[in-house]
């Protein structure tokens, strides 16, 4: 319950990010559109499959647990942990790519674009960078989750916190499965 | 479940491993729809095929993955009108900015 409180404010958070996307978007169609081919639809699908996958892998986790299946419970929640390490280290060789093009925020290369695509990629590294942020924050956590099963706290007869944890991670997915069309698709 | 409050502590909702994979498989068709479309030139309605896509991606996870089907209604009604406050913020802004 107190989990959900705080996805609530995680929906604020990110739902007032999504509005000024709106508004820009609607300020500058054709800006946008073009920006948008400039990412790598490609990395953005994988990048997609893999947060898919480690929500079904966190899931199966409580199942596991549930079932009294320590090792298999504890071995799903390091398999979401490196799905998710997968993804950080897709982003950074994607952030890496675009500042290697000449494309970060107040690049002399990006000042010389219209506005509304010095907007996009303003709102593409605040948007990805603060999902990234919680991808960081959702690895420690599922880390303590591992041990917790592993130590014994985490049990078959008492795994709420294992479930606060899935639920944390399942936001996580849900917010990428918004990111990743408006940035990627859109064009 | 509502007729047996003692049953709802712990024991309620073990959902199958199959269960899980068939939803997980839903959602990746759901993504290559989706990458699918954005090759085609739908115009506007680009937008929506895509949001709309999300949008049921996301009940999946809610319902499915986030157990939210088996909680209360109350609870569930709490979800949804927080839900639907986002929406409708996001609809007024659209229509804001379609119609001036």
């Amino acid at each position: 319950m107190g989990m959900w409180l705080f996805l609530f404010t995680e929906l604020i958070l990110f739902g007032g990010l999504f509005i000024v996307y709106a508004v820009y978007r609607f300020s500058y169609p054709t800006e946008f559109q073009l920006a948008a081919k400039e990412l790598d639809t490609f990395v953005g699908t994988v990048n997609t499959i893999i947060l898919l996958t480690s929500s079904l892998t966190v899931a199966m986790s409580l199942t596991a647990i549930q079932q009294r299946r320590k090792g298999f419970a504890a071995a799903l929640v390091g398999t979401t942990i490196v799905l998710a390490l997968a993804f950080l280290v897709n982003k950074y060789f994607e952030w890496g790519h675009k500042i290697e093009l000449g494309i970060y925020p107040r690049s002399p290369e990006l000042l010389t674009r219209p506005s509304g695509e010095i907007l996009y990629f303003g709102l593409y590294y605040t948007m990805t960078g603060l999902h990234a942020l919680h991808v960081v924050v959702g690895i420690a956590v599922l880390a303590v989750m591992m041990v917790w099963i592993l130590r014994g706290k985490i049990t078959g007869d008492s795994f709420v916190r294992l479930e606060s944890g899935a639920l944390y991670w399942h936001l996580v997915d849900i917010i990428w499965i918004f990111l990743f069309p408006l940035f990627y698709l859109l064009h | 479940m509502g007729h047996e409050p003692h049953e709802q502590q712990h024991t309620g909702h073990v959902v199958s491993y199959g269960h899980y994979a068939l939803i997980w498989f839903g959602l990746l068709a759901l993504t290559g729809t989706t990458v699918a479309l954005a090759g085609f030139s739908l115009g506007r309605w680009i937008i929506i095929t895509a949001l709309t896509i999300a949008s049921i991606k996301t009940a999946l996870v809610l319902n499915i993955f986030m157990h939210l089907r088996s909680e209360e209604r109350m609870f569930r009604v709490f979800v949804a009108v927080a839900v639907l406050t986002l929406v409708i913020f996001l609809v007024l802004t659209f229509f804001d900015y379609a119609f001036h």
